[in-house]
């Protein structure tokens, strides 16, 4: 077993939420207990539902958010030890919204080109050399290079996006739902690319996605968050092929696969929605769970460990 | 099957620049019809064009537009607003922004039927809580009171589906109805209006990105690219024989999952959607297309194959194949 390149310990986030002017503030547990590793090479894909956590953990490990209590640990090294430079060296993002995460006013080229510009040492020869190299790299026409991003097309900016993060030669990208603002050809333009780029590079992903086959298509592993917590990991093959956790059964069943016939499928959720501010006593899953049993309400499930992954639920434990 | 509604060569332009060139469909009585393309394809314009509701620069012409035989070219703005949200309603992707928020669920619901039918104000709210429950909104009395924020996304989608239906209406245009959701709430909010086009016998003109949603819920699909019906099939039809080089492309890059191989490129197309303006000619894939020909350029014919299936390409039938 290789050293992990990436260690989450027992993350936890939570924030102070205001529900209006005068009531009080009240607490929302973003990220409750995460722990996970990422050895080198490998993609984590997170999946879960808007307000699972998942992109609050992605800013932690971006470092854009200190956590309430845990520890991240890149190559070994406490990431709260490390500046911003170095930090930036090791860990860049990729967004959503290729939309509001480049700058309007700035060229392509000063785009991709502005990590270097803040890391020490590089001359300007050099650093367009470097940018010219990232942007071919990323299957962009060099003519782009003095482009404003409102002159591109929402693909050519999340490939403006991912040069800018390569640039530096990181090794983990934390790539946050990158093509969720994307057209479905694109989608697949990107989604090669990152694959190919991961490959020749060596690089990392933390990848992020409401999308289970996006994520299937990418990860090495999953790992299926639920109100703040990882309900279920395990390889991708294996999530995929023999999902244990009811959620992400349901999850799977929810996924609507092109083939004609076959209807729409029952989740067998209820209608009660997460709220990451009012989590529910015992297992937190609990009152959207088609199995629940009396014990979920009342008692939550550690974590269980074994050779297919983890799973956090009473019915796995009791079953093994 | 008869035709509610029928488009035939529909033309639309905002301040000259055309956005929907010649498009076609036809969606019959208690049948759900997809139109599927990605962004920019002229989707959601033909739906506000049939709606009625184009932005002032908007302009629309098409050889027929009849809603149950009613021509809707010639209807004046009157007219046709005593036809939308009664006889033929629209729902929204983003619910947030289609719900008035300073109003409670059931005034808004309630209006519906007080403008269309002049019912009071208690029937028209006792409607709204028999519609609410149709909807399988748990305690719908208690909704009602509320206001749109205190409700979640599923739930939004839910009421504007009830407001949608509080006349009884024909048709329901759903324009991305379940994008905005995670896929549980998607999969829960498709089964019920699949569910409600079969009680109710509606007409459902479904907009939509998904091939998967296509797949589950049509009977009948338009494939749209650059402002053109560039195919048109049964659902069975279109998923077992594509034609078009387009719907191919498209059919390809979607990952199904379960049938993914690691480390294997998904099917992508090259290039993007090209800018159509008022002289653009030809056909508006040919500069992705692995099949474009010299010909592409010029006018591109419908080919027919069977009664319940068309594409627009120069290619024959059997040269389309990959």
């Amino acid at each position: 077993m290789t050293a992990p390149l990436i260690e989450v310990r027992n993350l936890t986030r939570h924030f102070r939420v205001r529900a209006g002017m005068f009531s009080d503030a009240r607490p929302v547990i973003a990220v409750d207990g995460v722990s996970f590793a990422v050895p080198a090479g490998d993609v984590l894909g997170v999946v879960g539902e808007s307000g699972c956590g998942k992109s609050t953990l992605a800013r932690i490990i971006l470092g854009l958010l200190e956590p309430t209590s845990g520890d991240v640990l890149i190559d070994g090294k406490s990431l709260a030890g490390l500046d911003r430079r170095e930090r930036a060296r090791l860990i860049q993002p990729v967004f959503q919204d290729p939309y509001s995460s480049l700058n309007p006013r700035r060229r392509v080229r000063d785009v991709v080109g502005m990590p270097l510009m803040a890391q020490d040492g590089m001359s300007a020869a050099a650093a367009r050399k470097r940018v010219d190299e990232m942007l071919a790299r990323v299957g962009l026409d060099p003519v782009m290079a003095e482009r404003l991003p409102a002159e591109l097309s929402g693909g050519q900016r999340q490939r403006v996006a991912i040069a800018r993060a390569l640039v530096l030669h990181p090794r983990i990208v934390v790539c946050d739902e990158p093509t969720s603002a994307l057209d479905v050809s694109v989608q697949a333009q990107i989604l090669n690319l990152l694959s190919e780029l991961r490959r020749s590079f060596g690089l990392t992903y933390l990848f992020i996605s409401h999308n289970l086959a996006v994520v299937e298509h990418v990860a090495s592993e999953v790992a299926v968050m639920y109100l703040g917590r990882i309900v279920e990991q395990s390889a991708t093959q294996t999530l995929f092929h023999a999902p244990r956790h009811p959620y992400t059964k349901a999850l799977l069943a929810s996924v609507l696969t092109p083939e004609p016939g076959l209807g729409i499928p029952e989740t067998g959720l209820g209608d009660a929605m997460p709220d990451p501010a009012n989590i529910p006593p015992g297992c937190r899953f609990h009152p959207r769970c088609p199995v629940a049993i009396d014990r979920c309400s009342r008692e939550a499930p550690t974590p269980m460990h074994d050779r297919r992954g983890l799973v956090e639920c009473h019915l796995e434990g009791a079953a093994s | 099957m008869t035709a509610l509604l029928e488009v035939r060569d529909l033309e639309i332009s905002f301040s000259g620049l055309s956005a929907v060139r010649g498009a076609s469909l036809t969606v019959a009585k208690g049948e759900t019809h997809c139109l599927v393309g990605e962004s920019g394809c002229g989707k959601s314009v033909t739906a506000l064009a049939v709606m009625g509701l184009l932005a002032r620069n908007g302009a629309r012409k098409a050889t027929a537009l009849r809603f149950d035989g009613t021509d809707l070219l010639g209807l004046d703005e009157r007219a046709m607003s005593r036809l939308r949200g009664n006889r033929m309603a629209m729902i929204f992707q983003e619910p947030m922004t289609s719900l008035n928020p300073a109003y409670t669920v059931g005034s808004q619901m309630a209006e519906v039927l007080r403008r269309h039918r002049g019912t009071t104000r208690t029937a028209a709210l006792d409607r709204a809580v028999e519609l609410l429950t149709l909807v399988r909104v748990t305690s719908p009395g208690l909704r009602i009171g509320q206001y749109p924020h205190q409700l979640s996304g599923g739930l939004r989608q839910r009421v504007m589906i009830a407001m949608a239906l509080m006349c009884d209406p024909e048709l329901l245009i759903a324009d991305e109805p379940t994008t905005a959701l995670d896929v549980t709430v998607q999969a829960q909010i498709l089964r019920l209006l699949a569910d409600l086009q079969k009680d109710l016998g509606l007409a459902v003109l479904l907009i939509t990105h998904d091939l998967g949603v296509v797949a589950r819920m049509a009977h009948r699909v338009s494939v749209m690219y650059a402002g053109e019906v560039v195919e048109s099939a049964t659902a069975a039809n279109l998923f077992a024989r594509p034609m078009h080089p387009y719907t191919r492309g498209l059919l390809a890059c979607v990952p199904v999952p379960g049938k993914i191989k690691p480390d294997q490129p998904l099917g992508s197309i090259p290039g993007m959607v090209p800018q159509i303006g008022r002289d653009f000619l030809g056909c508006g894939f040919r500069e992705r297309c692995g099949h474009a020909r010299p010909d592409c350029a010029g006018t591109i014919p419908r080919r027919a194959l069977g009664p319940d299936h068309d594409y627009l390409c120069q290619l024959e039938p059997d040269a389309t194949a990959p």
